[in-house]
C-alpha cells in the first residue's frame, strides 16, 4: 500500500514488518521520531515488541545485544553522538556474533554542535565489524530494514548491521513510499533461529576470556564471515527483487557508467542529485556516470575494481571529513584499485558537511573537474567544496 | 542435629581459577545455591569475568552473558525482555557484578533498571576495590583503606571518602527489596535472596565478599573477617522492603580493632582515623536505627505497602501517584 511517509517513519515500518520483538533506544535528534512511532504502535497494541527506553545509546544496544543472546530479534537507532556512545558494544556485538540490526540517522559530530547530516558518525565506525548500509531515498530505508535482518542473521554472516539515512534530507522529509503487506515480508524474512541461545537447560558462558592461543581464531572466523557478506548480500537483493519487484543494484549502485570516462562515486542522499547532474551532462554529450556506494561494510572490493577497470577516472564525493590525507571512502577505494595493473586517477571532494547543501552546480563543477583530470592529470588529491571563500576546481569556468 | 537451610545442589563447579578464600566464589556459590538452575546470569568486567574459567570451560552450571563493565544494569533489562517476548518463562535474571562495576562505571545503568523495575535480582560483591585490576580505590574503598591508587601526600596511600552507601541510593529509587548480606552469614545470605526470588521487580543484594590479595590477610581468615565486619557495625546486616527498613542483626559489639588488625590494608591506621571509622559506624547504626523505628508499620514513615508495579510501568504509577491531590 503507497502512503506519503518520511524517512524515519519508513524505518518504523520496516521495523514493524519485521516482527522485531525487542526495541531498545534512546532519544537523539533526529532518529527520535523512529522511537516515537515504535513507542505509539506498540501502545495501540498494533505492534506486540517489548519496548525499552534505556538512558543512554551504549544501554540501548547492550540491552540490544543480551536480548539477542537468548534468541530474540532486536532493533536500536540513533544517531551522531549516540552512535559514537555506543563503540564499545558495535564491537560486542560483532564480537560476540549477534545479528543487532539499528538504524542510523546520519548526523556531524559537536563541537560546534550541528544535528544536520554528515556521515562522520557512521564512517567513524568503519572498524567495528558493523555492515553499513546507506539509503537514497525512503523507500529504501524501509525495504532495507527487512533486508539488514535477512542478511545479519545469516549464518553464513552474524554480524550486527547498520541501516543508514541522511538526517532531515530524508529523515523528516515526506516521499511516497510502498509499503509491502505482513504476508510477503514473512515469506522474505522468516523468523529470527540462532543456533546457539542462552538458557537454563543447556548452560554455556557467552562472551568468556580467550586466551592468545584462542582469541585469533575467533576473529578470523568474523573475518570469514566479513568475506562472505558480499555474496550473501548480493543474494539476498536477488531475492528481494523476486519477492518485492524492487531492485537496488548491487553493493554499488552503477547509474550511466557503461561507457563513462569519468564517474563520481557518492553515499547517501546526495547520489540523486548527481544523478540528476549526470543526466544533464549526457545530454550534453558528456560521457558521466555516478556510482553509488551503498555498502561500506563489507567493502565492495570487487564492484569497485571492475569500476576502475573501465573508467580511467574517478571523483569520490564525500560528506564527511575523516582527519585523513583524504576521506576514508577515498581511502578504501585507493586501497581496492591498488589491485589493477593501471589503476583510474582518483579524485576526492570533502562537500556538504554539518547538513550543508551540495548543490547541482557543485557536482556539475566535479564532474567537469574530473574531464580535465582524465585528460590533464591529477594535480590536488583532495578539494572542499562550498567552504565560503575557498576556491576550488580552479580552471574550470 | 542442626537444621539445614542451605540447599546442597553445587553449581560452582571445581576448577575455577579464584584465589585461595576469595569471599567473590562465596557469594556466587551461596547466591546460586539459593537461586537453584533455573537461571541466566550478567556478569561485567570483574574477577568473575575471569574466574569461571577461559573459552570454552565454563566452572558454572548456569549460562552466562558476558558484559561491557558499565553495562549489567542494561544486560538485566534486555536479557528480560528477551526472555518475555520469547515467551520463555519461570527464568530468574541475574547481574552478578563487582563493586566498582556497580556504584562508579555502572551505576547509571542501574540507577535506570532500577526507575524501570525490571523484574530481576542484581547482587553486588564488594571486596571494597577494583581487586581484579589489582587493588585500586573504588566507590566502596572505606575510609582509612589502603590501595594502589590513593594518594596521601607524605603518608600511606588510604582512602579519605567513605563508602557510597547504595543500599540508600537503591532505596531511593522505590525498588521492591534490598538487603545487605556477608559470606560471613550464609544462613542469612541464603534467606535473603530466596526471598529477592519471590519479589517481582529489582531486587539489589549487597553482598561483603572480604578479598584476602587486596585486604591483606591470610586466606584462612575470610570467615573470620566476614564475620567481624558485621560485628563491628562497619558493615550491619539489613533490608528494606518496600520501604520498610528493617535490621537483621540487632547487636553490635566493640570489635572494630580486631577487625582492623587482621587486615593489612589497615596496618599502621592513625589513632585519628580509627577513631573516625569508629565514629562514622556510629553514626550509621543511630541512623539504621532511626530509619528502622520511622517506617515500621504503623510509625509516622511507614509506606502503605504498595504492590510492585510490572516491569515498564514503574514511571507511570509513580507519575499517578504524584498527580493524586
Amino acid at each position: 500500500m503507497k502512503q506519503v511517509m518520511t524517512g524515519n517513519t519508513a524505518a518504523a515500518w520496516g521495523v514493524r514488518l519485521a516482527r522485531v520483538d525487542v526495541i531498545a533506544t534512546y532519544p537523539i535528534t533526529p532518529q527520535t521520531t523512529i522511537m516515537e512511532k515504535l513507542a505509539e504502535w506498540v501502545e495501540k497494541g498494533e505492534f506486540p515488541a517489548q519496548y525499552i527506553q534505556t538512558e543512554s545509546e551504549h544501554s540501548s544496544l547492550a540491552a540490544c545485544i543480551a536480548a539477542a543472546s537468548v534468541g530474540a530479534r532486536t532493533y536500536t537507532a540513533t544517531s551522531s553522538h549516540g552512535l559514537a556512545l555506543m563503540h564499545e558494544l558495535l564491537l560486542w556485538a560483532s564480537g560476540a556474533r549477534l545479528p543487532v540490526v539499528l538504524t542510523d540517522v546520519n548526523r556531524a559530530l559537536a563541537p560546534p554542535w550541528n544535528i544536520w547530516t554528515d556521515h562522520i558518525d557512521t564512517v567513524a565506525e568503519r572498524d567495528t565489524g558493523c555492515l553499513q548500509l546507506y539509503c537514497e531515498s525512503n523507500q529504501e530505508v524501509l525495504d532495507m530494514m527487512l533486508f539488514a535482518y535477512r542478511v545479519a542473521e545469516d549464518r553464513q554472516v552474524l554480524l550486527p548491521m547498520m541501516v543508514i539515512e541522511d538526517a532531515f534530507v530524508l529523515s523528516h522529509t515526506s516521499e511516497i513510499v510502498d509499503v509491502p503487506s505482513q504476508e510477503i515480508v514473512d515469506q522474505y524474512l522468516p523468523k529470527f533461529e540462532p543456533e546457539f541461545r542462552l538458557d537454563p537447560s543447556e548452560p554455556f558462558g557467552l562472551g568468556s576470556v580467550a586466551m592468545p592461543d584462542q582469541f585469533m581464531e575467533f576473529r578470523y572466523r568474523a573475518s570469514l564471515a566479513m568475506d562472505r557478506a558480499p555474496e550473501v548480500i548480493r543474494k539476498a537483493l536477488g531475492e528481494f527483487e523476486r519477492a518485492f519487484g524492487r531492485s537496488y543494484g548491487g553493493l554499488i549502485e552503477e547509474y550511466r557508467c557503461e561507457d563513462a570516462e569519468v564517474a563520481l562515486v557518492v553515499a547517501g542522499s546526495a547520489a540523486s542529485t548527481a544523478k540528476a547532474v549526470a543526466d544533464e551532462l549526457r545530454r550534453e554529450g558528456h560521457r558521466v556516470g555516478v556510482a553509488r556506494l551503498r555498502v561500506f561494510r563489507p567493502f565492495p572490493v570487487e564492484e569497485i575494481r571492475a569500476l576502475g577497470k573501465r573508467i580511467s577516472t574517478l571523483g569520490v564525493l564525500e560528506r564527511a571529513y575523516a582527519f585523513g590525507p583524504n576521506g576514508a571512502f577515498t581511502t578504501e577505494i585507493k586501497g581496492a584499485l591498488l589491485g589493477l595493473l593501471a589503476p583510474p586517477r582518483v579524485k576526492n571532494y570533502i562537500a556538504g558537511l554539518g547538513g550543508r547543501d551540495i548543490r547541482p552546480e557543485e557536482i556539475r563543477r566535479m564532474f567537469l573537474d574530473l574531464e580535465r583530470v582524465s585528460q590533464a592529470g591529477l594535480d590536488r588529491e583532495v578539494e572542499w567544496v562550498g567552504v565560503q571563500g575557498l576556491r576550488w576546481a580552479e580552471g574550470i569556468p | 542435629m542442626t537444621r539445614k537451610t542451605i540447599p546442597e545442589p553445587e553449581y560452582v563447579l571445581p576448577g575455577h581459577s579464584a584465589c585461595p578464600g576469595c569471599g567473590g566464589t562465596l557469594a556466587i556459590r551461596y547466591m546460586l545455591k539459593a537461586l537453584g538452575p533455573e537461571v541466566i546470569i550478567a556478569v561485567p568486567a570483574c574477577c568473575w569475568a575471569i574466574v569461571p574459567g577461559y573459552w570454552p570451560q565454563c566452572a558454572l552450571r548456569v549460562p552466562v552473558h558476558y558484559n561491557a563493565f558499565e553495562a549489567t544494569g542494561a544486560a538485566i533489562a534486555g536479557l528480560r525482555a528477551g526472555l518475555d517476548a520469547l515467551g520463555r518463562k519461570g527464568v530468574t535474571v541475574v547481574g552478578f557484578a563487582g563493586d566498582g562495576g556497580t556504584v562508579d562505571i555502572g551505576l547509571q545503568a542501574l540507577s535506570h533498571s532500577a526507575v524501570r523495575n525490571v523484574d530481576a535480582i542484581y547482587v553486588m560483591y564488594d571486596n571494597e576495590a577494583y581487586m581484579n585490576t589489582g587493588v585500586q580505590h573504588s566507590g566502596e574503598t572505606p575510609i582509612g583503606a589502603w590501595t594502589t591508587t590513593t594518594p596521601v601526600p607524605g603518608a600511606t596511600l588510604r582512602a579519605r571518602e567513605p563508602k557510597k552507601d547504595i543500599i540508600a541510593i537503591l532505596a531511593a529509587h522505590q525498588i521492591p527489596y534490598a538487603a545487605t548480606v556477608s559470606v560471613g552469614f550464609p544462613e542469612d545470605f541464603v534467606k535473603k535472596v530466596q526471598k529477592a526470588q519471590r519479589v517481582k521487580g529489582l531486587k539489589f543484594i549487597h553482598a561483603l565478599t572480604p578479598c584476602p590479595a587486596g585486604w591483606r590477610f591470610d586466606s584462612s581468615k575470610t570467615i573470620q573477617v566476614a564475620k567481624l565486619a558485621v560485628d563491628c557495625g562497619l558493615f550491619p546486616l539489613y533490608e528494606v522492603e518496600n520501604g520498610r527498613w528493617i535490621i537483621s542483626r540487632k547487636t553490635i559489639h566493640h570489635t572494630l580493632d580486631a577487625y582492623l588488625k587482621v587486615q593489612g590494608r589497615y596496618g599502621r591506621t592513625p589513632p585519628e582515623i580509627v577513631q573516625l571509622i569508629q565514629q562514622q559506624i556510629d553514626a550509621h547504626w543511630q541512623r539504621l536505627l532511626a530509619l528502622e523505628a520511622f517506617t515500621a508499620a504503623g510509625a509516622p514513615g511507614s509506606a502503605p505497602a504498595p504492590t510492585p508495579p510490572p516491569s515498564g510501568a514503574a514511571v507511570d504509577s509513580r507519575l499517578a501517584q504524584d498527580a493524586a491531590p
